[in-house]
């Protein structure tokens, strides 16, 4: 299993220009993205909404079709949202990257399993069957950091399936660390930092 | 009297008009009785692309990415759909002060006599209670209405509904 934060830097480090979508674990303050981040200005963490961040980034992707997205969802997220798979493959960007962090919890909210977890649930199989056009499957850090650059090669929509470590989060939501923007202004640092470039 | 009948439809060549008038590019939307001639309007119309979603929650969420990405996304769904879609409006529109304009058609909307449909019953109280101002369109008279709504979203950085009471006639 992959370690969440490792997870993220890989993403990162690959990210070129393209737009990140994060959520959950992938999104969070300590564990996720703005602790590893190179381009906080393409940015963009969904915590209000559980399960909409796919939905945010395929709007993204439409329309800024010269720019790669990168959404990062959890699991708990996506089962939240499953036709959003289908309203992606629908109309299939070939910009739009989904990676899915696999931890088998709801990390955030103290670990409890989210259902399908215990391997009734095949995730690539479900991406395959709503119609993405590539899957991909990671469990490990080293074949995900070879192994990325090809998922990213792919015509969209790719969907990238991560098994992370479950990072369980149980401290009080009003002692953790708080995100250092708030995400209206990451909504608007994203809108002016792509505004003219559709 | 059946003048005035006749008078009072809402065509949706005029609320194609209004989408035009108003630059949108996208309709992101999930299909409603109410807007059925519409639809068909709209997949002829070359400016609107049109995003069919699988549940109203969804529908803001693809608007706010769209107009992060610089597009001018509209909403169409079924009032049904704002019940759905209360943790997006919730957390997305409002929380990001997002201006979007949702066209809400208005299911169980009788003007006069009682109103049975609990989705009808229902739906201008939530608006209320969010704090979302609407404007009821039920004739093409009334669809200058939804330019005013446009105006108000980007102004005030909000979402505005546009509540469409009764069915479109051809
Ligand atoms: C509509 C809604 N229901 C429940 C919650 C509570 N909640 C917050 S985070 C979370 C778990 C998210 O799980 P997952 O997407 O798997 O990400 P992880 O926490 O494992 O990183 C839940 C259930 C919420 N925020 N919104």
């Amino acid at each position: 299993m992959i370690n969440n934060t490792d997870a993220v830097r890989v993403i990162d480090s690959n990210r070129e220009d393209a737009v990140v979508v994060p959520t959950m674990n992938a999104g969070n303050h300590r564990f996720g993205l703005p602790s590893v981040t190179t381009n906080q200005n393409l940015d963009l963490p969904i915590s209000g909404a559980m399960g909409k961040a796919s939905n945010v980034g395929l709007g993204i992707a439409l329309a800024q079709p010269g720019r790669k997205v990168f959404v990062l969802d959890g699991d708990g997220s996506l089962l939240m949202n499953l036709g959003a798979l289908v309203t992606t493959s629908t109309k299939a960007p070939k910009n739009f990257y989904h990676f899915l962090f696999n931890n088998g919890v709801y990390a955030v909210t103290g670990g409890q399993p989210i259902p399908g977890s215990e391997g009734v649930t095949n995730w690539e199989e479900v991406a395959r069957g709503a119609g993405y056009a590539a899957v991909f499957s990671f469990d490990n850090l080293e074949d995900f950091t070879t192994g990325i650059s090809d998922a990213l090669a792919a015509e969209g929509p790719v969907f990238i399936h991560l098994a992370v470590e479950p990072e369980i989060e149980n401290t009080p939501v009003q002692f953790r660390t708080r995100a250092s923007r708030t995400a209206q202004q990451a909504y608007q640092e994203v809108t002016a930092a792509l505004a003219g470039d559709n | 009297m059946t003048t005035e009948v006749y008078e009072s439809v809402l065509h949706p060549q005029s609320l194609v008009a209004e989408l035009k008038k108003n630059n949108v590019s996208h309709v992101v939307w999930l299909p409603d009785s109410e807007t059925n001639f519409l639809y068909n309007m709209m997949m002829e119309e070359p400016t609107l692309d049109l995003i069919p979603v699988c549940r109203e929650g969804e529908t803001m969420a693809v608007a706010a990415g769209l107009w992060v990405g610089g597009a001018n996304p509209v909403v169409l769904i079924q009032n049904t759909g704002v019940f759905e879609a209360g943790d997006s409006i919730r957390g997305l529109c409002l929380d990001l002060n997002q201006p979007l304009v949702m066209l809400v058609g208005y299911r169980g909307w009788t003007r006069r006599g009682p109103t049975p449909d609990s989705a009808g019953r229902f739906i201008e109280h939530i608006l209320h209670a969010w704090g979302i101002n609407y404007y009821l369109v039920e004739t093409d008279d009334d669809a200058d209405r939804i330019s005013i709504a446009f105006d108000e979203s980007v102004r005030l950085n909000r979402p505005v509904a546009v509540l469409i009471g009764t069915e479109f006639g051809v």
